[in-house]
Formats: structure tokens, sequence, C-alpha cells
């Protein structure tokens, strides 16, 4: 797949979809890459879903709301119910089955189920299922190069929570790896 | 040169209007802009300056009136519909010739509307903020950047002529994040001996008014102001040509939907369809040269907007009749796609037989 | 022979010489003397900024020495409070009717009380609404007639009279709030130590001071300025006690913040009580 990137990252509010957003657009930020990264807000971000568009690119970037994503990254059944017919064939669909119990199966899509969530637990890693994704991601389309999306780590966790970047770190290693 | 930074639209802006010497900042939470005055609240108090939440977006103005009348780089911010009750604080600005910016991160109306980003305020911005006959200066940036850097200027241009300055930003562009390089901070100010800082019995009293009960009077400094706006016309102009050299469909797009337009021109033209773009940077002055300039080769313009057609009224007054001026949009908050610009345009494109 | 002449009476500086809009019998001339004297006997006419109001007073930015903002009508408050944060070493305050504080600037008035701005506030409370011509007003009183309220302000559909100085004592920001009145040579000196009081609370930077001066409208109450004095002694003083009600000072605070923070002592997350 080409680094030419266009994501759609949804789930619930409090898994972190915007955060793990924001790390993948970072990665674009240190190569020096076109980027964007757009939230959905307002009410619906209030305990309900949350998502957030983020492209990457070699050219000036239009509309930063990606409609009809090359990827799409679930955390959720209704989020993977909302958007997994908006994906452009040939794209890749990355699901967190431990709340995405449903799968439409297409067959024109690249279809990763990980366990994200319970990977991560199971780690130690509790809350870090979107870095998971995250790696998941990278091991499927290598959006930047390695060492990128180590420092777009170190550069998204506020220092307050730097005992966090190490954490955050393994999680995209499971990722890869799951 | 500084380093690029993630940041979102909103708290470009901010960042910015900090850097430019913006030391006040007189708001109301309202979405879509609240990060920028969020942004301000941790912001300020850093920088020595002001942060105050009003009781409401009319108190607030009126605080920035005061605090301009004053002598302060002062701003508000807010989205549409506490714009609206803005518009009585910025007509006295501009009847007492008093600078400052107001922000409008925009989002979808009438009432209460949307939250989701739109463009419907353009004729509100251009026209008709407030009674009586005056102008702002209004930006309209499409990308965080550009954000950043009108927020810097602003205060510069709203100083040099004494006016209002709006930024009419909208939703998308408050939210997203995009690589930004921050400007460096302004060291100099300008004077403002019009200000009210107190005589120190060293000067006749100033004063800071609109109201003026002979009509003669009144008369004259409205003309006077007007004076000053074709000043403004001739020096303030900002728009940005992509391909318009050899065009056919010319569209005319600004904002958040001048990025989407670009990618339907972009995609029109690998079609082999002969389209370009003008992107007004600035609404008022309205870009009037940078369209003229494309009158003898344009067969045709379209203008693309997140409303039902208000920045078209403005094509049509400089195309004055000499080609027929087409109109798409999206309202309600929806962000039109690049291929249904794109479909538009092929559609017209099958009109004039280019 | 030399005579040795003494000045007993003469213009304030900070009042300039110049033609008034006020009516005869209008008492906003004695309280923009008071304000005016007060500026002078404290030298702080070339620090100060006024702010006028939309009213019969709206002029009197050619009225008074010092800076001069006009601001729309109900906003002088707020004007006020970008002033005085903009230069918080400059003396502000604001010059306002009954229409302008009580009704359509009323969310001005007490949000800029309740934030204890450094500002001193002269409300003038004729009950009526001057400038358009006699309407009723926030403050006018039960029964009173007027433009709008010809067949009396009828509370059960216009509701009652604002008590200003009541509802702002009810409020932590304001350091001293008093209502007085200019109808006799020993109530206009008690207006005047009121007054002077008010700016003198800003300059030590106790807080917010607020004075009221009930008034009258001799010309939209439609009676010679005699009998609207009596008017307001039958009619108003009663619903508009004279007096103090806040003075943090008098209640043994160093400044508002003081008296705030000992009023609400019990709840863990007030701190402070001094420095502001």
């Amino acid at each position: 797949m080409s680094r030419e990137l266009r994501v759609v990252l949804a789930g619930f509010g409090g898994q972190g979809v915007l955060f793990a957003g924001k790390v993948i657009a970072t990665a674009g930020l240190i190569e020096d890459r076109e980027l964007s990264w757009l939230p959905s807000y307002g009410p619906e971000m209030r305990g309900g879903t949350a998502n957030c568009s983020v492209c990457l690119s070699d050219e000036p970037i239009g509309s930063p709301l990606v409609l009809d994503p090359d990827v799409l990254i679930a955390m959720n059944q209704p989020s993977f119910d909302k958007f997994v017919d908006a994906v452009v064939p040939g794209g890749l669909i990355i699901a967190d089955t431990t709340l995405v119990p449903t799968i439409k199966e297409r067959d024109d899509v690249t279809l990763c189920m990980v366990d994200a969530q319970q990977i991560a637990e199971a780690a130690g890693l509790k809350g870090l299922g979107n870095i998971v994704m995250v790696g998941k991601l990278f091991e499927q389309t290598g959006f930047c190069e390695r060492e990128t999306l180590d420092a777009a780590i170190d550069h998204c966790v506020p220092p307050k929570r730097a005992a966090m970047i190490e954490m955050n770190k393994k999680a995209l290693e499971l990722g890869m790896n799951a | 040169m500084a380093e690029k930074v993630l940041m979102k639209g909103n708290e470009a802006l901010a960042e910015s209007a900090i850097r430019a010497g913006c030391r006040f900042f007189f708001g109301y939470p309202i979405t879509p802009q609240t990060e920028l005055a969020a942004y301000m609240a941790k912001r300020m108090p850093k920088e020595g300056g002001t942060y105050l939440q009003a009781e409401s977006e009319i108190a607030a103005i009126n605080m920035v009136y005061g605090a301009s009348a004053c002598g302060a780089r002062v701003m508000t911010s807010s989205s549409s519909p506490g714009v609206s009750l803005k518009s009585e604080g910025v007509s006295y600005m501009a009847g007492a010739d008093l600078p400052g910016l107001i922000i409008n991160v925009q989002r979808g109306g009438p009432g209460l509307g949307s939250i989701q980003p739109s463009q419907s305020d353009y004729w509100q911005a251009t026209k008709a903020l407030g009674h009586g006959d005056f102008q702002m200066i209004v930006y309209a940036p499409s990308t965080v950047q550009e954000m950043a850097d009108c927020a810097y200027n602003a205060f510069d241009v709203a100083d040099k002529y004494r006016m209002p300055v709006m930024i009419l930003a909208d939703g998308m562009l408050g939210q997203m994040m995009e690589p930004v390089v921050l400007p460096e901070p302004k060291t100099e100010l300008p004077e403002k001996p019009w200000a009210c800082t107190g005589h120190k019995f060293e000067r006749e009293h100033n004063i800071a008014n609109s109201l003026y009960l002979t009509a003669e009077e009144l008369d004259r400094l409205n003309v006077e102001r007007f004076e000053r706006y074709e000043i403004v016309k001739q020096n303030e102009q900002l728009a940005e040509s992509v391909m318009v050299e050899d065009a056919d469909i010319v569209v005319v797009a600004f904002g958040a939907s001048a990025r989407i337009a670009r990618s339907a021109v972009v995609s029109a033209r690998k079609e082999g369809i002969k389209a370009g773009l003008i992107r007004p940077i600035t609404l008022w002055p309205f870009p009037t040269d940078a369209i003229k300039e494309t009158l003898g080769t344009a067969k045709v313009y379209l203008s693309v907007e997140m409303n039902m057609g208000q920045m078209v009224d403005d094509v049509r007054l400089t195309v004055n009749g000499q080609a027929p001026v087409e109109f798409f949009g999206r309202t309600g908050g929806v962000i039109p796609s690049p291929a249904e610009v794109l479909s538009k345009i092929e559609e017209i494109n099958g009109k004039v037989g280019a | 022979m030399e005579k040795e002449t003494k000045i007993v009476f003469q213009r304030p500086h900070a009042l300039l010489p110049v033609v008034t809009n006020y009516c005869p019998g209008c008492v906003h001339g004695i309280v923009n003397r008071l304000v005016a004297e007060t500026l002078d006997e404290l030298e702080i006419e070339g620090k100060t900024i006024g702010v006028a109001p939309v009213g019969c007073s709206v002029m009197s930015y050619k009225f008074f020495g010092c800076d001069m903002i006009e601001a729309a009508h109900g906003r002088a408050p707020a004007v006020a409070t970008g002033a005085k944060r903009t230069n918080p070493d400059n003396i502000v305050f604001a010059y306002q009717g009954d229409g302008d504080l009580a009704s359509i600037g009323m969310a001005e008035t007490v949000h800029a009380a309740t934030r204890g701005e450094h500002i001193t506030i002269i409300f003038i409370n004729n009950a009526i609404y001057g400038m358009t011509g006699g309407q009723m007003a926030p403050t006018s009183l039960p029964n009173q007639v007027t433009q709008t309220s010809p067949y009396g302000r009828d509370v059960s559909t216009a509701g009652y009279p604002v008590r200003v100085c009541e509802l702002l004592s009810s409020l932590d920001g304001p350091a001293y709030i008093e209502r007085v009145c200019c109808d006799t040579p020993a109530n206009v000196r008690k207006a005047k130590k009121a007054i002077k009081k008010a700016f003198q609370y800003q300059i030590d930077g106790i807080g917010y001071s607020f004075v009221e001066v009930v008034a009258t409208c001799p010309t939209n109450w439609g009676m010679t300025p005699q009998a609207a004095f009596e008017w307001r002694r039958t009619n108003m003083l009663p619903y508009y006690p004279l007096g103090v009600y806040r003075d943090v000072v008098a209640e043994g605070y160093a400044n508002a913040a003081e008296a705030a923070f000992a009023r609400a002592a019990d709840c863990p997350l007030v701190t402070g009580g001094g420095a502001q």
C-alpha cells in the first residue's frame, strides 16, 4: 500500500481514538509531510462515539474530512457499522474484536481483526488498545519509518505522563505482532 | 526557520494573537470555538495578560470596546450565534474608530442551527454585522498556518486603519490540526495618542464616541470613513489564484470550501477540463482585482460555498454580467465532497462546451 | 484700597465650561458637579476615565474634563471593565441612569459587581426613562403613571421595581454600596461624601463601589421641580431607603476580598482573604 493515507479512527469517547489519530498525524509532522487531523466534536462526544479523520500525503490536503477512507480503525460496534461500507474497495479495516463482536464481511477490502484491548490488558497496558491498533496499522501499511513511530509517541505523551512513554511503545510492538 | 508544530486551528489563532502582542481577551464559551478561549485562559496569565470570561457575548464585545478605547491590543472570539450578539459592540467600535479583532468560528444557522462547520455568516461579516454604515476588514484563512498568519497581521491592520477586523473561520478550520510555523513575538506596538489613558493635564481630554446629534457632522464623518475604506480596498485585497491563466471555468471559494474546491479543480484538470481557482483571503475588501484579471479568459465562474449562496453575489457584482456565474453549496454543517464539486464542474463544462 | 478677595465657589476644574442638555430642575447637574468636585479634590482628573451611558447623561462625555468613553445602552460596566483591566492604575467610573443600569444593562451591572471590578458606578435613579420621553423604568414605582404605564404601573403585569442597592449588596464582589439623595443641602453634602468615598475606595484598592442617587425628573413626571422634590420625598424614599448597604471597611475588613472570604469561610474551596 502507498504511504498516502486517509484513515478514519472511531470508537467510544475515552478509548483514545483522537490520541491514536494524533500519533499518526505526528508521525507525518516528524517526516515533514502534508497532514491533517480532524475530530468529530460537540455533544456526540459526551459519552458517545468519537472519531477523527487523519490524512497523510505528499500533496497539499484538500478536505481533511475523510468520507471514503483507505483505512478504518474501528474500536466499537457502532463505529464499525457506521463506517464499514464507506471504506474504498482495496482498503483496509482494522477492527478491535474486544468490542466489535459482529463483523460484516466485505470481500473487496483487507480485514484485520485484532483483540486490541484484550491484548493490551493482558500485557498490563490497560487503556492502550488504541495504540495496539496504531501498531497494527503500521504493520499493515508502513505509513511511516519505524523510528518515526517511536518519536511520535515521545512527542505526543505529555511530559507529566512521561512514565507512559515506554508503555505506549510496548503497545505499538504488541500491535505490530498481533 | 522556526519549528513546525501540530496545532488546532483555534489554538493557532490564539497563540498567534498573543505573539502579535494581544494581551486582552474577553469571551464567552460556545462550540466550536471554545478551545480558543480555553487556550487563552491558560496562556494569558503567563504572559501578564488578561483573560476574562464575560457574562455574555454582549458584555465581552463591550469590554473589547472599552479596552480598545484605552489603547489595548484586544480581541474576542465566538461562533455564529454569539457573533450575532456581538454585533452591537462591533457597530460602536466602527463608529468610534476603534481597532480590535473579532473571530467567528462559524457553525450552521440560522438560529441555534448546528455546531458543524458552515460559511453562512458571509453576508453578516461582509455586509451587516451591526447597524449603520460601516465595514470591517474580513480575513478568510483556509489552513491552520493561514489562521496563524491572519491573527498575527490582523491587529496591525486594525490599528493602521482604526477599524474592527474579523477572521471568518469555521468549525472545520478551528477543530482540525495541521502543521504550523508560529511567528516570532512582536515587540514594537504602535503608539495610540487617541487612546483614553488619562490626560495627565498634558492634553485635551480624549473621547471615544460614536454619538453625533448633528446630522451634518455625522454625514461628514461617515463620508470620511468611507474615503478610508476606499484606501483599504486599494491596499488590502488578498487572494490566491491557482491555474486561472487559461481556465475556462474559474471556481471561486474561500476558507474550508476552498480546500475542497482546490481538490476538485485538480481532479478536473486531470480530466482535461480547464478549471482554475480564485481563493479570496480577504472577503472585505473583496478581491475584485484578482477576479477582474480573469474576465477576458474565463467562460464561466462557479462560486462554491458552505451556505445557500452568499459570496456569489459579490462574484456577480464583480463579473458584472460579462460571464455567467454559477453556484454550488451545501449547508447546515455539511462539508461538500470534492466529488460533488467535481461533478458540478463537469456539468458546467458540458454546458459551456469547452 | 485693596480688598482681600477669597474665592468661595467656582466651577470644578473637572467640569468643562460647556452648556449641558439637562432640563431646568434636573438633579443630573448637581451630581455631575459632585463627581467633578471629587475628581478635583482627590487630584485624579488626569488619570480618570469616565464612561457615559445612554440616557439623559449621554452627552456627559462633553461635560467631564477627564478622558471619556461613550458606551452602548447598558454596557457601561462592561466598557469600564475593559478600561480598568487595560490600565489598572487609571481610575474608572461609569455614570448611569435607571433604564441603562437596571434594565437593559442589568447583566453587566450584576456581573461587574460580582467580579468585584475595581470601578466606581454612579447610579441616577429617577424612576423613569427621561431621554426617550417618560416611559416606565425598572425603578418606576407601583401605580406610577408613565407614557408606557398610562394607567399606573400595574405590578400584576409589569412586576415590581428593582431595588438595586439591596440586590447588589447580596453579592460578595462589592466593597461599598450606598443610596443617597440630594434634595437638601445636608443631603447634597452626604451625597458628596458618599461619592468621594466611592472613588477613594477605588484608589485604595478596596474594591467595587456603587452610589445610587435617588433623583427626580420634573419634565417627565410633569411637575415643577419643587413638586418633583416633594413627590420623591413622599413616594420614592419610602421605597428606596437611604443609607449604607455595604461597607466592608466599616465591617472591619481591609477590602472586599477579605470580606468575601470571611462570609464563605466554611467552604473549603474558598481561600485567600487578603491580597486581590
